[in-house]
């Protein structure tokens, strides 16, 4: 009886690719960083950008504090399904009827 | 004003109190009680030496000086640690799995645990670091300075400062980074303490930024309005400085020595690292917050003063005293953690990759001799400490505290990176090789301090003037600043860009050129692999060596009781008792693996070849291993077919089981049946004859009863011939007479007999006349009997509403077939096995009117003519196929 599938492959199959969807955003996600990181160096004050030490920094504080953010959602995402390995198994037999 | 002592009294203090921090986490790791000492918020705060008193007082000198390019330094390591799923994940689980000791282990380690590459990496984090921790002490020397009367803010009085603190964190690297040799080469207490300083330095300088963009200045807008009026408004930063500085920073994370200590060997939990990803830049962005604001105010209020000491002259100037001194707290911080840190991580290499091969290849017989080695390695850990910080005072007391902190810190890293291309290499592409590494490695290091390291000293200081300007021997190609002469480029990214590429290249050219040993190649898949197995090298294949010696080995190097325990849980592992396991190669690959935690991969991989005979894993070695592996797998195979042949056999027993039952059933039935058969006729001829003896029937009746007696007679008659011809048959008795003959022939034979004419009943043969013109080699008499049989039981046992049997001839090729397909209810799957054989009956007897020996006559003697009688089963009602041999010769 050890090859039946799994009782609900269904919902445990979806899970794994979401996280390696996840896990996929994860990887592009410094590749972003980098390339918003160098946005700044093509900014010239003669054409009008943003070209001023304040204005940038503001830009790339944002852009870092984006990167934070969206790091910390992903790597939780990433990291919450492993902890608790029975929230993943469906119950083996109905609830006994509470008294 | 505060004062001097007061300064000295609160680093005193603190001190103390990182002392009692570090002693009770150490006796809580000691009682194993790990909890939240080990928790990922320690693991982030621990990463956070990155900063060190470069970020703390630096960052703002250099926002002074540069403006944004402050933060290319922690750009960098965000991208690396948000990208952690690309490079870092797999660097912690390597280093944990096979017990990686410093960054110098996991390069020797990779490499086939060479020794060679262990002392150059070594080389250069001695090289690199020192600048570092001369930085260090520079900037704890002027923020004391800062506090002390105007007089002593002389070089000699920040000398003397320098070298008091040296000693003071000397004393507490060794106390607490060589207490112990651990398996593992954690140290709890030094990161407790460093988690805690991690903690002061970001809340001293978070209170330093607030104060000044809220006491000082009227808020964020204002600040904003004070940068565009700054110095630093424009944008002035460099395309190629921004690039490299970013890439430089991200590298430096990866690849110096401190932050491959706690990022990597400090590791408890590989998920620490996912929380690290994203809190780890959180606290860099934090920490770089209020650098511009700092410095820009800074610039405006205290003009003419060192920018990288703005973090603590701007509280102390503006009357903050208390915020003054919670500053030079975090500065002092800053400083002595990384000091802590870089001193243990450096030592570790040298102790493991210089001293300990010198140790042993001076005692000629090795580990085996008596002595604690473990006595050896810790010496050769504190004497390393206090060396590296010697090194870093004399860096500081010989370039004198001119150059700015930022440019230090920069040539520091610029070197270290230089292990980037041998580390990503071999973490991700099998075909490096040891000698590939070691080339890039020297050719990276060298101009590394060709074009950088030894021009930072100042002109004329190490290398004279005239080469700087003009090359060395008038060649100008060959200027420091600008090889090849590209000139007129940033002297930092012109050396980055020239030992990268050079390194890389190297590394790659010699890799590709060159062919790795088998101990290389063994370890260079399984770090390239990490994730798909998991399972330990085979690195030893013989096993000469004695348990005990080892044992004595092992004491001394992991202490009495781990190894021991280690020792009796393998001993257990294999089913014995006591404290000798079998010296298996699976133990000895254990056994190194958890010495290397304690003496590194290398000086590991030396000690137990010692004892076991060996020094590497030859080719011989491990052909003898993968002849091994090829036989297990053919004797599996082989295994595997016999089972899958007597799985076969079983189940072909099985059905001759099956049968045999039912053929004993069978019989038994066809002994009552034949005794049946017999006794009927039998009694009834007895009867009559003796009714006839009695003589008192009439004519009419005795006739009558003699034509029973005589019927009775016939049906004995027949029953007896068929039994004796079925026996002739399967004896083998029987003659046959052959004669090639017309198969229609044979079927009208067959026909006439046994539908006879005038007696027809309504039953229908279809025949193809056409298909019968074959030619048959046979048997006729012999044939037909096998027909009329088949006709007759037709007849017999259809029991459709009209009868019709289809008499269907092919040619096969090599023979012809002839079936009899009636329209009937056919036989039942269960039957057709049996029905060929003697006695066997599906029907009632009554009916069947034979004793069930008709189709085991015609199989008999289907084969005696080397043709075949089957049951055709899917024809819609009984069918039989006859194969008859052709006649060849006159195939038509």
């Amino acid at each position: 009886m050890t090859d039946t599938p799994p009782r609900n492959p269904l919902f445990l199959e979806r899970r794994s690719y979401r996280r390696r969807r996840i896990a996929d955003a994860g990887r592009l996600l410094p590749v972003a960083g980098l390339f918003l990181f160098l946005v700044p160096v093509l900014w010239r004050p003669e054409t009008g950008g943003p070209a001023g030490t304040a204005a940038s920094g503001v830009y790339l504080f944002a852009v870092w504090f984006g990167l934070i953010a969206g790091g910390a959602l992903l790597s939780r995402a990433l990291v919450r399904p492993e902890d608790p390995p029975p929230a993943i198994r469906p119950p083996e037999a109905p609830q006994e009827p509470r008294r | 004003m505060i004062s001097l002592n007061l300064i000295i009294a609160v680093c005193l203090a603190y001190v103390l109190l990182l002392f009692v921090i570090a002693a009770l986490a150490e006796r809580r790791a000691a009682n194993g009680r790990l909890g939240w000492l080990r928790s990922p918020v320690v693991y982030t705060l621990s990463l956070s030496i990155y900063c060190t008193a470069w970020t703390f007082y630096g960052a703002v000198g250099y926002a002074s000086r540069s403006g944004l390019e402050f933060a290319t330094i922690y750009l960098g390591p965000t991208l690396v640690m948000v990208g952690w799923l690309w490079l870092l994940r797999k660097l912690v689980s390597i280093g944990r799995t096979q017990k990686i000791t410093s960054i110098a282990d996991l390069i020797s380690s990779r490499y086939g645990k060479s020794n060679l590459l262990g002392v150059l990496v070594t080389l250069l984090a001695v090289v690199g670091t020192t600048p570092y921790i001369a930085l260090q002490l520079q900037s704890v020397a002027l923020s004391f300075a800062v506090f002390a009367p105007a007089a002593s803010d002389t070089p000699a009085a920040l000398d003397r400062t320098a070298l008091i603190v040296a000693a003071g964190l000397t004393v507490f690297t060794i106390l607490f980074g060589t207490r112990r040799l651990d398996a593992n080469e954690q140290h709890h207490g030094v990161v407790m303490a460093i988690a805690l300083e991690a903690v002061v330095k970001l809340v001293a300088l978070l209170a330093v930024g607030v104060f000044v963009v809220w006491g000082v200045a009227d808020g964020p807008a204002d600040i904003f309005d004070r940068i565009e009026a700054s110095p630093i408004a424009e944008w002035r930063v460099d395309t190629g400085r921004w690039v490299t500085l970013i890439f430089l920073a991200g590298a430096a994370l990866i690849c110096l020595p401190r932050m491959f200590q706690v990022m990597v060997v400090e590791n408890s939990d590989e998920r620490h690292l996912a929380t690290a990803s994203w809190a780890f830049p959180l606290y860099l962005f934090l920490m770089s917050l209020f650098v511009i604001p700092i410095a820009v105010v800074g610039m405006s209020t205290l003009p003419g003063e060192n920018p990288d000491l703005y973090v603590l002259t701007l509280p102390l100037r503006l009357n903050a005293e208390w915020l003054a001194l919670l500053s030079f707290l975090g500065g002092f911080s800053s400083a002595t953690s990384m000091v802590i840190v870089a001193a243990i991580a450096v030592s570790t290499m040298v102790s493991n990759h210089i001293v300990m091969p010198i140790w042993l290849a001076l005692r000629k017989d090795g580990a085996m001799m008596s002595g604690d080695v473990r006595d050896t390695v810790l010496m050769a850990r504190r004497v390393s400490i206090g060396a590296v910080l010697l090194l870093g005072y004399l860096y500081f007391h010989l370039s004198g505290s001119g150059a700015a902190l930022a440019a230090i810190g920069l040539i520091s890293f610029a070197g270290v990176v230089q292990v980037l291309p041998a580390l990503v290499g071999g973490l991700f592409w099998r075909g490096a090789t040891r000698t590939g590494a070691a080339g890039g490695l020297v050719i990276g290091f060298a101009v590394w301090a060709y074009t950088l390291f030894l021009p930072s000293f100042g002109v004329s200081a190490v290398m004279p003037a005239e080469m700087l300007a003009n090359g060395p021997f008038g060649l100008a190609a060959l200027r420091p600043q600008a090889l090849l002469g590209i000139s007129g480029v940033d002297p930092l990214v012109h050396a980055v860009f020239w030992s990268m590429t050079l390194n890389t290249t190297v590394f790659v050219v010699l890799s590709l050129l060159s062919f790795p040993g088998p101990l290389e190649r063994v370890q260079g898949a399984e770090f390239v692999n990490i994730f798909a197995h998991r399972s330990a090298a085979q690195g030893w294949s013989r096993s000469a060596a004695e348990a005990e010696d080892l044992l004595a080995m092992a004491q001394r190097i992991i202490g009495p009781a781990e190894a021991q325990t280690m020792f009796q849980r393998a001993a257990a592992e294999q089913g014995k008792g006591g404290y000798l396991p079998d010296t298996t190669p699976a133990f000895l690959e254990r056994l190194e693996r958890q010495l290397a935690g304690s003496v590194g991969a290398a000086t590991a991989h030396a000690m137990v070849g010692q004892m076991t005979g060996e020094t590497a894993v030859t080719v011989e070695d491990l052909m003898a291993v993968a002849d091994e592996t090829a036989q297990m797998m053919e004797y599996s195979n082989q295994l595997e077919a016999k089972s899958a042949e007597l799985g076969r056999t079983a189940r072909q027993l099985r059905d001759v089981n099956e049968k045999l039952t039912q053929l004993s059933i069978q019989k038994d039935s066809f002994l009552s049946q034949i005794s049946h058969e017999l006794r009927t006729p039998m009694t009834s001829i007895r009867a009559f004859s003796e009714i006839l003896m009695e003589g008192g029937a009439n004519e009419s009746e005795r006739r009558r009863f003699a034509h029973i007696i005589h019927d009775e007679t016939i049906r004995l008659t027949r029953l007896l011939d068929d039994l004796l011809d079925l026996s002739v048959l399967e004896n083998g008795q029987v003659t046959l007479n052959r004669a090639v003959v017309s198969l229609s022939e044979v079927i009208d034979r067959a026909i006439a007999s046994t539908v006879p004419p005038g007696t027809e009943r309504g039953f229908e043969i279809r025949r193809t006349p056409e298909a019968e013109r074959l030619q048959v080699d046979t048997d006729p008499d012999r044939l037909a009997q096998v027909f009329i049989n088949l006709i007759s039981n037709a007849r017999k046992y259809c029991a459709a509403p009209e009868p019709s049997l289809r008499i269907v001839v092919s040619d096969q090729g090599g023979a012809v077939t002839v079936d009899f397909i009636d329209n009937g209810h056919g036989i039942p799957a269960s039957g057709q096995t049996m029905i060929f054989e003697k006695f066997a009956r599906l029907t009632d007897q009554a009916r069947a009117g034979g004793a069930g020996l008709g189709l085991a006559i015609c199989r008999e003697v289907m084969a005696k003519l080397g043709g075949a009688i089957t049951y055709l089963p899917g024809q819609g009602g009984a069918a039989f196929r006859v194969t008859v041999p052709r006649a060849e010769a006159r195939a038509a």
